[in-house]
């Protein structure tokens, strides 16, 4: 159809999603935790620029992944101090950061524009990459990607299974009655804004290192936002986030190769089409009021002050 | 005999207050004592620092002739105490086995957790089966979840904090067997409550607070209720009187009311039906989670509810918004009073404003007349000894009992001609939750007619003229409330409903 080879398609889609699928899973713990974190974008592009400067300037980019995580985990430990220690309003100081992460990566990466970061080595052989259909779709791919599914297995596993994931839930289901019984709200609370931050600051430099790969001033361009939604769409559930992130970056990979089809449908609609999708899906799920508020942590969004 | 815990001196103040002033007690292994005293008497405090939730400021405490400061609750655990909260600790969207398990220090794995949780609830006569979500469960049933969680680990003080202000009196013999049965076993119980007969019933010794200080003891079963009231308030209390009155003309009129709830964890409302004369209080017993909330909402116009099911003067308000109702004369107080009888960040005056700006005449043309709003926020806060610096204090800022009163007071001083009411004195100390029930008698006595929706059945028997129960949404057919016994009202408040879920346990066993 229109000259697009399906494998190819599956293949990038999959390659396209893993930004945001990494910073979606993050978003998805910090969430159930009961914290709202609005800074993802913020977090993303910090993780993209502090990932590609360390890459260029040491030559590896397994320490540029580091430094992409460790940059998104700084950003969002000024989330977490300001919001729980100082009780600031969680929707203000989101939109804050990211507005700080766009600012900030753009100072830090001046001098780092049309600069080309080493490559990424895949992480299978090349026999198995040439193999038919399965070759470019399973193993065609580099660690990180692999990585991000390990991840939502993992998160998956871990929230549903593990104490600390109970814990977790617990936090962020009824605050008041975990520090009754004497759980560390705040320190739970600071480490999944921290794991959230180090989440969206690894997608953003593989957006930087992979995907691009160069930099571009807010190169993110709305990849944190649909990280979010995704999260809801995926009613905090991690594997339904997986197919959310699938699904949007199907979307982008498909527009691009539409655009390069010579397609006859305007190129703004295409390049809006997966915001449009979030939109719709937004309000698909949200018309059923009673089951999205049935999967919601309970305490999002609200401060919590331990009292005597 | 060596005491279990013994309490010396501790002081704990908060800034403007002092919650504990150098209280000592000691309570023996194996003995139920009882903590007493009104609200704000300092009780919550003392069984904090007890379970390590505060620090206390000064005194020290010996647990087994060893010194004991636990920093944190899982140290209290460590050292064989718990404690079941009176404002249940417990997460409505997890379940069972997920709720015990948090609450436990070395928690076992799931699988065993399971059985073990059957087990206990065997051993103790507490149905419950660990697969159901707390937000399923009924209140008596939601405690269970907590004292199951409490004997899982064990303990050698088990701190029960108000335990049986949401229970049916068959739910309250089925914990008081409980309690018996593990003080016999040697278990410590540390009892809070304010009800007096409850503690002669169960308590071989308690400790009497007020304002923070110890002012006596005494041997419960020795000692009659009306001394231990006095002990507690400090003054002899007064029964609330009624002026004998006949019924008047019907004024608010119920029937075929059936509503489905708005939220996941709502009551339906399933065919009720009542009528309201003028002059008289129709109480409205039944366990929290039943439909007290829904039934308030469809009478108050917060839900609309079929044409012809709710009328007032034989006008069908059904369809009719709150103001509209007010308008005609029905107001209504919610059960809760934090953001939803009140604006929790807005002052008095501007509460007042909100619910009484049309019988009261306090907005002309859209426009707010504030000093006629302040007058009537004074006029509400002077009535009903609303302890505040003023109406311009934040709703928020109000202990709960004293905004309790505030919100009763801004309904009741609207002169309504139907007052609705869920829990009027939820939290109120017993000598404002005597004003308030005298204030409601009061406004019966004028000719108006009062619905009081209550949990507290003693209270129901003692101002409603008649009698009707809330069980899962559905109404019981009133009765006279004079003359009916604590055993036909737990009837009618579903004690038989309990039988019934024991069974479906030992089924799935």
């Amino acid at each position: 159809m229109f000259g697009i080879d399906p494998v190819t398609l599956a293949a990038a889609l999959i390659a396209a999603s893993t930004p945001i699928l990494l910073a979606a899973i993050g978003e998805l713990v910090v969430e159930k935790s009961g914290v709202l974190n609005l800074g993802v974008e913020g977090m993303m592009i910090m993780g993209a620029i502090c990932g590609f400067i360390a890459c260029v300037t040491t030559g590896s980019p397994w320490l540029g992944f580091v430094a992409g995580a460790a940059g998104g985990a700084a950003l969002s430990l000024i989330f977490g101090v300001l919001t729980q220690f100082l009780l600031s309003n969680q929707v203000a100081t989101g939109l804050a950061l990211t507005l700080f992460g766009l600012g900030m990566s753009a100072l830090m990466g001046e001098d780092y524009t049309g600069i080309n970061p080493p490559l990424t080595p895949k992480l299978f052989p090349e026999a198995l990459r040439q193999l038919e259909v399965v070759g470019p779709i399973l193993f065609g791919h580099d660690l990180i990607v692999y990585l991000s599914v390990a991840l939502v297995a993992a998160v998956a596993w871990g929230l549903a299974r593990t104490r600390t994931g109970l814990i977790i839930r617990a936090v962020g289901e009824n605050h008041d009655a975990a520090h009754s019984l004497g759980y560390k709200v705040i320190r739970i609370r600071i480490l999944a804004i921290l794991f959230g931050g180090a989440c969206a600051g690894l997608g953003g430099a593989y957006l930087s290192l992979v995907r691009v790969p160069s930099w571009t001033e807010g190169m993110t361009a709305g990849a944190g936002w649909i990280a979010l939604a995704i999260v809801v769409f995926a009613s905090w559930r991690p594997w339904r986030a997986l197919i959310g992130a699938y699904l949007f970056g199907g979307i982008a990979a498909l527009q691009l190769r539409l655009q390069a089809a010579q397609i006859d449908i305007p190129v703004a609609l295409l390049d809006a089409s997966p915001y449009i999708v979030t939109i719709i899906v937004l309000v698909i799920i949200s018309t059923d009021r009673t089951r999205a508020a049935l999967n919601a942590p309970a305490a999002l969004g609200r401060v919590f002050h331990a009292s005597g | 005999m060596t005491a279990f815990l013994d309490i010396a001196g501790l002081t704990k103040a908060y800034p403007g207050v002092v919650a504990n002033d150098d209280v000592s007690f000691a309570i023996q292994p194996g003995e139920v004592h009882a903590l007493l005293g009104e609200n704000g008497a300092g009780k919550s405090t003392m069984v904090k620092m007890i379970y390590g939730l505060v620090r206390p400021d000064a005194g020290h405490m010996t647990l087994r002739g060893q010194p004991y400061a636990p920093s944190e609750p899982s140290a209290a655990r460590a050292a064989g105490v718990a404690m079941v909260f009176q404002h249940f600790s417990l997460f409505e969207a997890l379940d069972v086995a997920e709720n015990v398990t948090l609450g436990m220090e070395k928690p076992p794995r799931m699988r065993d957790l399971a059985r073990r949780i059957a087990e206990v609830s065997e051993t103790y006569g507490l149905p419950l089966d660990p697969g159901r979500k707390v937000g399923d469960l009924s209140a008596g049933e939601r405690q269970r979840v907590e004292i199951i969680r409490c004997l899982l680990q064990d303990p050698k003080l088990l701190i029960m904090d108000e335990p049986t202000s949401v229970l049916t009196p068959q739910e309250v013999e089925i914990l008081f067997h409980t309690l018996r049965k593990l003080s016999a076993e040697g278990t410590a119980i540390l009892y809070i409550s304010h009800k007096l007969e409850e503690i002669r019933a169960l308590c071989d010794a308690a400790t009497i607070l007020r304002r923070g200080k110890v002012v006596g003891s005494c041997t419960p079963r020795e000692v009659s209720a009306a001394e231990m009231a006095e002990m507690m308030v400090g003054k002899s209390l007064s029964a609330p009187r009624r002026a004998a009155t006949e019924a008047g003309p019907p004024l608010l009129h119920v029937q075929n009311l059936n509503l489905t709830p708005a939220t996941p964890f709502g009551t339906p409302l399933r065919n009720i039906g009542f009528t309201v004369h003028a002059g008289e209080v129709l109480g409205i017993g039944g366990v929290a989670g039943n439909g007290q909330d829904e039934l308030l909402a469809a009478l108050s116009g917060e839900t609309l509810s079929a044409r012809g099911s709710v009328s007032l003067d034989d006008e069908d308000i059904s369809q009719m918004g709150p103001d509209a109702r007010r308008e005609r004369g029905l107001c209504s107080a919610p059960e809760e009073r934090i953001g939803h009888a009140a604006a929790p960040d807005m002052s008095l005056t501007e509460n007042a404003v909100l619910t009484a700006k049309l019988r009261r005449g306090l907005a002309h043309g859209g426009f707010i007349d504030w000093r006629a709003a302040e007058d009537f926020a004074r006029e509400v806060i002077a009535s009903f000894d609303v302890r505040t610096p003023g109406p311009q204090v934040a709703a928020r800022a109000l202990s709960g009992g004293n905004l309790q009163k505030y919100v009763i007071g801004r309904e009741m001083l609207q002169d309504p001609r139907v007052l609705v009411v869920n829990q009027p004195t939820w939290g109120v100390d017993a000598s404002a939750a005597a004003s308030i029930r005298q204030a409601i008698l009061d406004l019966a006595g004028s000719g108006s007619a009062v619905l009081v929706i209550s949990q507290d059945l003693d209270e129901l028997l003692e101002i409603s003229d008649r009698f009707a129960a809330l069980n899962e949404g559905r109404l019981s057919a009133p009765k006279d409330a004079r003359g009916l016994t604590m055993e036909q009202i737990g009837l009618m408040l579903g004690g038989a409903h309990d039988m019934h879920e024991a069974e479906v346990v030992h089924a799935s066993a």
